[in-house]
């Protein structure tokens, strides 16, 4: 299945802070087809370093979606029944409207000039996407991280428009933990000389903090048992210590890969917005209260979590599931046995599918 | 038209997995009623009353790989603590909360019956009878803890740490106040009405408060 990215264009949207945004691009891209009652609609909600690219393979760059194993013909979210929509979010760098697009009134890319936004800014712009496409009410928002997080605001704030939410390895709000993380990942961009107050496109960007900030979320993302597993203390291409430092072993080099690798793909702008709407994310600063913000959903929520997941750990899905089991909310839950942490909602996915295909399925047959 | 559908419904109802409580079971509960299904395995029982009588199914199993079956099912699971759960609900929250074959596993008995009857307007119970003629007989001539068909385990690795008979739990009802409203006992998959203390395996009842 080849897949292309899309655009649609918006004149303006009204961020939380107060700021406008004018004009707004959304990528997206679309799989499976909408039925005439347009009562299949699935939003999948990319977490913080995703994009559009969820499933098939790119036209553009002949790589498979970042939850090809998830999305496709007879798979969790099978597109052989439902029409499956996923955008990039507002403040990202793979085709919507972020700190490297180009400000209209200036012809220079926004940089520090972009208005910082929220996680219900993303979704904002989100309903914008499905008012485009004709959809009034979706059958079900999905996500794991970010996503998460995306699907459960979707639920609490357009209680109208969700039939289902699927918050997966999530929270309600961010711990001190998870924004003491991001802080170290945001550090390390912003003392690198090249990031340059943000105003770099012109020149050299901050490949090198921006590389560390991704080695320290690469660690957050494994769990302990999954580094053992996966490394050892295997020494990279040598028998011996260097005793230099150069790299002495697999988990050092493997860390450098995957930091140099998402300099090519990732803005380090981008890097500070999105981990910063995260840090903002808090379900409860609406109304006080977890029980007072799901007061007015009306979704129906299928909760997953991770056993090995210490970065967004059962804890905080258990209490989410607890507040709605409270006020009689219908909520699906279960942890997830795994070995991979943070990272299983994208690479352990057979029991992930079981539970979704099953709770999609009884979804789609009463409220479709 | 529809009288045919339920005919040809019925047996199944009867087969419903060869749980003779689940055909009672489904046999009680009203039609588009809000349930909830303490323990509630792989959610056979919900899928079916859901399916079939139109209810709002929710079900607590603690067993994970059984929550995950039930929610491929369709149903609206999770895993939780029975006491935990049921300490959660707001006061008649469900029109039915059923405890099938699990009673006897608690911890404290008469703390989940009276958390049900708050937590539902209709209370359902099945448990096997320890008072079957087999149990008694397994004491008597063997002089161990008995094994049998209803009770199959070893003492030391047994689920069930409450023992008691259609007896014990007729007093029970007495003492506490409870409405009978039906009960129902099965010996297999026939149910009977004489002596049920010494014939029936499993009985089910439904009360209120």
């Amino acid at each position: 299945m080849t897949v292309e990215t899309k655009s649609a264009q918006f004149d303006s949207i009204s961020l939380e802070n107060g700021a406008n945004l004018t004009p707004v691009s959304v990528a997206y891209q679309t799989y499976g087809a909408l039925n005439a009652a347009k009562s299949n609609a699935i939003l999948i909600l990319h977490a913080f370093s995703g994009d559009a690219h969820a499933a098939g393979i790119s036209a553009e760059t002949g790589k498979p979606g970042w939850w090809d194993n998830m999305i496709g013909p007879g798979k969790a979210f099978d597109t052989e029944k439902y029409f499956i929509i996923c955008s990039n979010v507002l403040g990202g760098c793979q085709g919507t409207t972020g700190p490297s697009s180009v400000n209209p009134l200036t012809g220079c890319p926004y940089g520090l000039t972009f208005p910082v936004i929220t996680i219900g800014d993303m979704v904002l712009l989100q309903t914008k996407l499905i008012d485009y496409l004709g959809i009034e009410r979706l059958l079900a928002v999905a996500g794991g991280s970010m996503g998460g997080m995306q699907a459960l605001e979707w639920a609490v704030s357009y209680p109208d428009r969700v039939a289902a939410a699927i918050p997966i390895a999530a929270t309600a709000r961010h711990s001190p933990q998870q924004i003491a993380f991001n802080e170290v990942g945001r550090q390390a961009i912003m003392a690198d000389p090249d990031w340059n107050g943000g105003n770099y496109y012109s020149g050299r960007p901050p490949g090198r903090g921006l590389a560390i900030a991704r080695m320290v979320g690469h660690i957050t993302y494994m769990s302990d048992e999954s580094m053992r597993e996966k490394f050892g203390r295997r020494l990279r291409e040598k028998e011996k210590f260097g005793f230099d430092f150069s790299v002495d072993f697999e988990v050092e080099s493997y860390l450098r890969y995957r930091g140099s690798q998402f300099v090519n793909r990732f803005d380090a702008n981008s890097y500070l917005y999105i981990t910063k709407a995260e840090d903002y994310f808090d379900l409860t600063s609406g109304t006080g209260s977890l029980a007072g913000a799901f007061g007015k959903a009306k979704a129906r929520f299928l909760v997953i979590s991770f056993s090995s997941d210490w970065l967004y750990p059962s804890y905080q899905s258990q209490e989410i599931v607890r507040v709605l089991r409270r006020s009689n909310h219908d909520v699906a839950y279960c942890e997830l046995p795994s070995n991979y942490g943070h990272d299983a909602f994208l690479v352990d996915v057979a029991e992930q599918t079981e539970v979704i295909r099953g709770f999609l399925g009884s979804t789609y047959k009463e409220k479709a | 038209m529809a009288a045919a559908a339920e005919a040809a419904r019925k047996p199944f109802v009867g087969e419903l997995l060869g749980r003779g409580d689940f055909a009672i079971i489904s046999e009680l509960v009203e039609p588009n009623s809000k349930v909830l299904d303490l323990g509630c395995g792989e959610g056979e029982l919900l899928a079916w009353l859901a399916e079939n009588k139109g209810v709002e199914a929710r079900g607590v199993e603690i067993s994970a790989t059984k929550v995950r079956r039930a929610i491929a099912r369709g149903v609206s699971a999770y895993q939780g603590d029975i006491d935990e759960v049921l300490a959660d609900y707001s006061d008649h929250a469900f029109d039915y909360v059923i405890l099938s074959q699990t009673l006897q596993e608690t911890r404290w008995p008469l703390k989940v019956m009276r958390d049900m009857l708050r937590v539902g307007r209709h209370a359902i119970v099945a448990f096997p009878n320890f008072g079957h003629w087999s149990v008694r007989l397994s004491l008597l001539f063997t002089g161990r803890a008995p094994k049998t068909d209803l009770f199959p385990y070893e003492w030391y690795d047994s689920p069930n740490i409450h023992f008691l008979t259609v007896d014990d739990f007729d007093q029970l009802v007495r003492r506490e106040g409870f409405a009978l409203e039906r009960f129902c006992f099965l010996a297999g998959k026939q149910r009977i009405a004489l002596l049920p203390n010494l014939r029936a395996e499993v009985a089910v009842y439904l009360v209120s408060k």
